[in-house]
């Protein structure tokens, strides 16, 4: 709570200071929240087949996350601590149910193949951890720059993982053949040399071992992200 | 129609919440540096999932469902109330973690001392409202399919965990590269653990045809795959 009253008597900062900045750019790199915080795993790798699922599932990560911080640092004083968890909740639900619905009505085939993970999007820790973290004790502000700096920092991740796992398992990348077709009889680009898909690239377990190269490549460029044991 | 312990089995092995599914991967990840806590909290899951999958489901059949208002009037048989399941479904969970530690605390002191801070971390456990909402895509005929794939949910998570920490405590005493110390390799094992899972979707169930109905997106799509593969692998 002192922080709250700290913000009150601070003099008006820029809309976009050097602070706010921050918590737009941090989370995109040296404190991601999947790679860093390890939030918000559960419902990220299962989606991660395809870019446009990726892109799709993080956007309606960033609009629930940005509109949920929003609402959770407005409503910040007059939340009881006791019940806030379940005031959260329902804060997300609501919002995640808007996204289902709009998926619904205008990506049908989309949201299909994101089945139950939009509906996941209420248990996504990275959404009740800004909440609990950030906007349970920040301005309105300062939430939206936070929920806009994590929604983007897992939304890149996801497209990052997703960008590997179309490239080398269907050989497309956002739906569009960039290594050529193997239709038999109209093969054309790479796969005239011979190769291959790589099948193993679709299966659930290559996702968590892309994030585990992706973090190890992160951690090995900032050593002090370097964990003991 | 699958029989009930083809649904149990399935739920533990080649559908697993955690390999094929990545549900609960958080706490996963948190709660799994000791075999200790992390059996703790894979009893906890079992317990709140073997609970909170069939009242959902009873919600979901007589209240949510297109037409499951028709055994109050028939009037009502045109009432789709599907779109409010997700605040429905976390409202039941939420309360139900809190109603389940409240009964714990009062009737079995010593579980409660087990279980004790596990129990409010489960009510935003994805697993837990990922059954749920698993439960409502496949459609389960009866309430005993569902229970059977909720606690099937459960012991897979349960071995899940309890599995990653057992490595993990052994993982401390070998030598892993700097910057995969701690999440990068637990990624890695988890994913290697996932490829050794998959082998149990060689299991013959009584009804192939059904399988694929019953399952979804993803799973077809690793089906598709893994019969892709294994042509490819025929004609070298």
């Amino acid at each position: 709570m002192s922080e709250v009253t700290e913000n009150k008597k601070a003099p008006r900062e820029p809309l976009f200071s050097k602070k706010n900045k921050k918590l737009v750019t941090d989370p995109l790199t040296d404190n991601n929240p999947v790679t860093i915080q390890v939030l918000g795993i559960c419902s990220a790798l299962a989606i991660t087949v395809q870019v446009e699922q990726g892109v799709v599932m993080g956007l309606a990560v960033i609009f629930v996350m940005v509109l949920g911080n929003l609402i959770i640092s407005l409503l910040r004083n007059m939340i009881p601590s006791r019940i806030r968890i379940i005031v959260q909740l329902v804060v997300v639900a609501s919002l995640v149910i808007v996204v289902n619905e709009v998926l619904k009505a205008f990506m049908p085939d989309v949201s299909e193949k994101l089945s139950v993970f939009v509906g996941l999007i209420i248990t996504n820790c990275i959404i009740m951890g800004r909440f609990e973290a950030f906007a349970m004790a920040n301005k309105p502000w300062p939430s939206i720059m936070d929920g806009i700096g994590n929604g983007l920092g897992y939304a890149g991740l996801l497209v990052l993982v997703a960008f590997f796992r179309e490239l080398f398992g269907s050989g497309s990348l956002y739906g569009i053949k960039v290594l050529g077709s193997n239709i038999p009889g109209e093969e054309w680009g790479l796969y005239t040399m011979g190769y291959e898909n790589n099948n193993m690239m679709i299966l659930p377990p290559m996702a968590l071992v892309i994030v585990g190269v992706i973090i190890w490549v992160q951690r090995s460029r900032n050593k002090s992200l370097i964990e003991e044991h | 129609m699958e029989s009930t312990l083809d649904i149990f089995v399935k739920a533990i092995f080649s559908e697993n919440m955690i390999f094929a599914y990545f549900l609960g991967m958080c706490s996963y990840l948190a709660v799994s540096k000791t075999v200790k806590t992390a059996v703790g909290l894979g009893a906890a899951v079992i317990f709140v999932l073997l609970v909170t999958v069939p009242v959902n489901y009873l919600l979901e059949n007589y209240l949510l469902k297109a037409g499951a208002l028709e055994w109050l009037s028939p009037e009502w048989a045109d009432i789709d109330l599907s779109f409010l399941s997700f605040i429905m479904f976390i409202a039941v969970v939420a309360s139900i973690v809190q109603l389940v530690e409240m009964l714990v605390e009062k009737f079995a002191p010593a579980l409660y001392g087990a279980l004790g801070i596990f129990l409010p971390l489960i009510a935003v456990n994805c697993s837990i409202l990922g059954g749920a909402l698993f439960m409502q895509e496949r459609q389960y005929s009866t309430i005993l399919d569902a229970t059977a794939f909720s606690l099937g949910s459960g012991i897979g998570w349960f071995i899940a965990i309890v599995a990653i920490a057992a490595i993990r405590e052994k993982i401390r005493y070998s030598k892993v590269p700097g910057p995969l110390r701690g999440l990068g390799i637990t990624f890695i094992i988890t994913g290697l653990m996932g490829m050794a899972f998959m082998s149990f979707m060689g299991i013959k169930y009584a009804d192939e045809t059904k399988k694929k109905d019953a399952t979804t997106e993803v799973a077809s799509t690793i089906i598709d795959s893994e019969e892709n593969t294994n042509t490819n692998n025929t004609n070298p």
